[in-house]
């Protein structure tokens, strides 16, 4: 590789504005020939937007793409497919009900005018199944493959297109272990071979063993860059957040008080098979880690009511609860910020104002009639007391930033005085001034004896923010780890189901 | 006043002074009576259609509801000789029924409204030919039928739903339009001031997040189609007395898309969450405005539903693109706010 003179793409000064929010500002980004770049950040730091405009899904507001000293323009998939450019989702997007060959060849079937070439395909199919490492026969359907296969498969995709920049975006975030091994030298391969390889993800300890350059990002611009030896686990951290960790992460562990939630072998529709057993007190925050997939999203929609219980009894104050709807462990003292906060959190189209007040307006009710004073009173102390940064409590929730957001969602609920707050991936997609904001926020809730169950795939914020952590694989809760035994090794082990403590 | 409501008003005023202009009997009493009168009748039925819309469902059988009723109502009071308030009980109760099978269906059954309400059109239509023969007949019974004895009563009753007030010496006010400013005022109240119209609104934006919020949305849903199919039925009553004559095959035919427009028009998205009341009442008379003036101006008949689709086109476009540039200009407010 050596010192590469012209580097194969070149990034600088890309822009891109969403409504209410500057996702980049002032990017750049430089890609070395058959090198394994990392780029991480918090979440919401912009890497996503800056990997969807490389691959043509955005378009950059400005800025300028350089492609081998040669400036160019991308405005589709498609002519970032032609430059040789390909991003693997952190979602799988195949046609499951179609075929390995198929999939690879989705959107560019080989055809003799209009007629679909299969044996053309097949063959050339196999080809790229063997770049990636796999053994199997080019009919096999998609849907019937492990997840890390499906991975693998749309690598092949990309070197189907004769991709020479890969773009992978969380690629081992639903991975198990083995898968995660196989994925890493099929990477090791590809970067041998002169391709390019843009490596995203969460997992620190991962970006230290595969690449050789990391570039930070923050809050939508450029945090820092560190280089081989530099890179190191702390010193990412400290470049993402942009503050020493031991403030960024205030927790004051206190002496939690009597049980709040207990759940003695609950069962979840999603893993009906696993029996979860734990307890949250009072006070206290616990964390859920896990890969995606694990069940920790469900485990806190069965206890908000939106998924029914399939078995187990759920204890709240040691008054037996089973919420067949959200209402019924509203009305019990429980409260969710969900994971998706545009789909499930707020109504995005309506004002600061009507989402604050949504849950509590059932209670403040005179025949149905709404209490507009109250209504108002209860708008601007949310505003105060969360610190949401809006003009007017009138303001459409859609033009507010993803922390804004999130904070007008934790109002809501707040206003209803919850006992146990269930927070589904509570940082994810803000902006780190508003990260450090909700982490204050939670500490404050617990010193007030609020009990907090939070799920997080941020391995800093489990580790930072959770008194106790619970960590789930396949459905099961595989471990609980004590403040004193949190790290990231030990989550990973217990996450990716490679061991399981007693 | 939202910029919406606004500007279907605008309309309205415009096509108003326009054929005033072309033709000044176009402002006789006896014509603007009319108008009125039928605008009146056909936004009872719009505002019905504009909660379901505004859940973001839709509600395909509203005028084979009208024929059902006005065929129902009419066999009962003239050939049955049932006591007339009673039939106009069990008028209400009926099309309550109806809207709540509806909302049912929807709801915990989980078929698309499209689906439930399309089915309900055919089969209400059908049935009252069914149950008439397909003969037409009027809610005055004639001096043969057992209804007869109930004559006075039913007089009564039609000089309610179709009577005239007095206002000047060629304009009486027609009794359908108190109906209408009686339900428009509590449909307004109701969308506007309670906890259930906000909810209407709330999940006809984000279910999902609705019902994260503790809100029962299935609940909320039945509601709207009882209301619709409700006021489907107030209008059968209103058409059945207006027209004298109902014909099972044919009274309340296409009302549902006259409905539908008039909400749309007025403000309601089909995508749901969005609508005010008097929007939807003004989009009504500007749907019969132009079908009067098309008479009015001596445009061929013909082409009332191809003006009539072009306008609400028109409406909709301008809608979309007043609200695109709107959103632009907050954004860059917001984003001028964090500089």
């Amino acid at each position: 590789m050596g010192d590469a003179p012209k580097p194969l793409l070149e990034v600088t000064a890309l822009e891109k504005q969403f409504p209410g929010v500057r996702a980049l500002h002032d990017v750049d980004l430089t890609l070395n020939q058959g090198e394994v770049l990392a780029v991480v950040g918090e979440n919401g730091a912009g890497k996503s937007t800056l990997m969807k405009i490389l691959a043509g899904v955005y378009a950059a507001d400005s800025g300028s793409i350089r492609l081998e000293g040669r400036e160019i323009q991308i405005r589709s998939v498609r002519e970032a497919q032609a430059h040789g450019i390909a991003l693997i989702h952190q979602e799988l997007n195949h046609a499951s009900n179609l075929d390995i060959a198929a999939n690879i060849f989705l959107g560019n079937e080989l055809h003799k005018t209009g007629f679909l070439n299969r044996e053309q395909m097949h063959a050339e199919a196999a080809g790229h199944l063997q770049r990636v490492g796999l053994e199997f026969p080019t009919n096999t359907q998609v849907a019937d493959l492990a997840i890390g296969h499906q991975q693998l498969i749309e690598i092949a995709k990309a070197l189907s297109v004769n991709a020479r920049i890969i773009i992978m975006d969380e690629p081992t975030s639903s991975l198990s272990q083995r898968e995660t091994r196989n994925l890493f030298e099929v990477v090791n391969d590809l970067r041998s071979q002169g391709i390019s390889i843009i490596y995203i993800s969460h997992r620190l300890g991962e970006v230290m063993e595969l690449t050789d350059r990391v570039v930070v990002l923050r809050d939508g611009e450029n945090a820092g860059e560190l280089v081989k030896n530099e890179v190191t686990h702390d010193a990412m951290v400290k470049l993402m957040v942009g503050r020493d960790l031991s403030q960024f992460y205030q927790r004051n562990v206190t002496e939690p008080g009597e049980v709040v939630l207990e759940a003695d072998r609950l069962r979840t529709s999603a893993h009906p098979h696993c029996e979860l057993s734990f307890t949250v007190r009072r006070g206290e925050i616990v964390g859920i880690a896990g890969l995606i997939g694990a069940g920790r999203t469900e485990l806190l929609q069965t206890i908000f009511g939106v998924t029914p219980t399939v078995g187990g009894v759920l204890k709240l104050d040691g008054r037996e609860l089973s919420p067949q709807k959200s209402v019924e462990a509203i009305d019990a003292g429980i409260a969710l910020a969900p994971e998706d906060r545009k789909q499930h959190g707020l109504i995005l189209q309506m004002s600061v104002r009507e989402n604050a007040n949504l849950p509590r307006l059932r209670v403040d009710q005179k025949f149905g009639a709404i209490n507009f004073k109250s209504e108002m009173d209860v708008a601007h102390e949310t505003v105060k007391k969360m610190d949401v940064k809006t003009p007017h409590v009138e303001q459409v929730m859609q033009y507010l930033s993803g922390g804004n957001q999130q904070k007008v969602v934790l109002g809501k609920w707040l206003a209803m005085n919850p006992r146990l707050l269930l927070l589904d991936e509570p940082t994810r997609g803000i902006d780190v001034g508003s990260k450090q904001e909700i982490y204050k926020l939670m500490e404050q809730l617990a010193a007030s004896g609020v009990a907090i169950l939070f799920v997080s795939s941020e391995m800093e914020e489990v580790l930072g923010m959770a008194d106790r952590a619970l960590v789930m694989h396949e459905g099961a809760i595989t471990g609980e780890l004590g403040r004193d035994q949190l790290s990231e090794e030990a989550v990973m082990q217990l996450a990716t189901g490679s061991q399981r403590a007693a | 006043m939202k910029k919406n409501t606004l500007g279907i008003f605008g309309l309205f005023v415009v096509i108003f002074l326009a054929t005033a202009i072309l033709n000044p009997d176009f402002v006789s009493g006896y014509n603007l009576q009319n108008i009125t009168k039928w605008s009146s009748l056909f936004a009872v039925i719009s505002i019905g259609v504009a909660f379901v819309i505004i859940t973001g469902g839709i509600d395909l059988s509203i005028g084979s509801v009208v024929g059902l009723v006005a065929v129902v109502m009419s066999y009962m009071l003239t050939i049955e000789g049932f006591s007339p308030s009673l039939t106009v009980f069990s008028m209400l109760c009926l099309s309550a029924f109806i809207g709540l099978v509806h909302g049912l269906l929807i709801t915990k059954a989980r078929i698309q409204p499209f689906v439930v309400t399309l089915c309900g059109l055919l089969i209400y239509r059908s049935l009252a030919r069914w149950l008439t023969d397909n003969q037409s007949l009027g809610p005055i019974p004639r001096d043969d039928q057992a209804g007869f004895v109930n004559k006075e009563f039913i007089e009564g009753l039609a000089a309610i739903f179709k009577g005239k007030i007095p206002i000047t010496e060629t304009f009486n006010l027609p009794t359908p339009f108190i109906f209408l400013a009686v339900i428009g005022v509590m449909a307004a109240i109701f969308l506007n001031r309670t906890i259930w119209g906000r909810y209407l609104l709330a999940l006809g934006n984000n279910e999902d997040a609705a019902r994260y919020s503790g809100i029962n949305t299935d609940a909320v849903k039945v509601i709207a189609y009882i209301i619709c199919s409700l006021l489907a039925g107030i209008g059968g009553m209103l058409f059945a007395f207006e027209l004298n004559s109902v014909q099972p095959a044919q009274t309340g035919e296409f009302f549902e898309l006259y409905a539908i427009a008039a909400a749309v028009l007025g403000g309601c998205s089909l995508r749901g969450g969005e609508g005010g009341i008097l929007g939807v009442i003004i989009a009504a008379s500007v749907i019969r405005l132009i079908y009067n003036s098309i008479n009015m101006l001596g445009i061929s008949s013909h082409l009332e539903f191809a003006i009539l689709g072009l306008v609400i086109l028109c409406g909709v476009i301008a809608d979309e693109s007043i609200k695109s540039v709107m959103a632009k200009r907050r954004t860059a407010q917001v984003n001028a706010a964090k500089k």
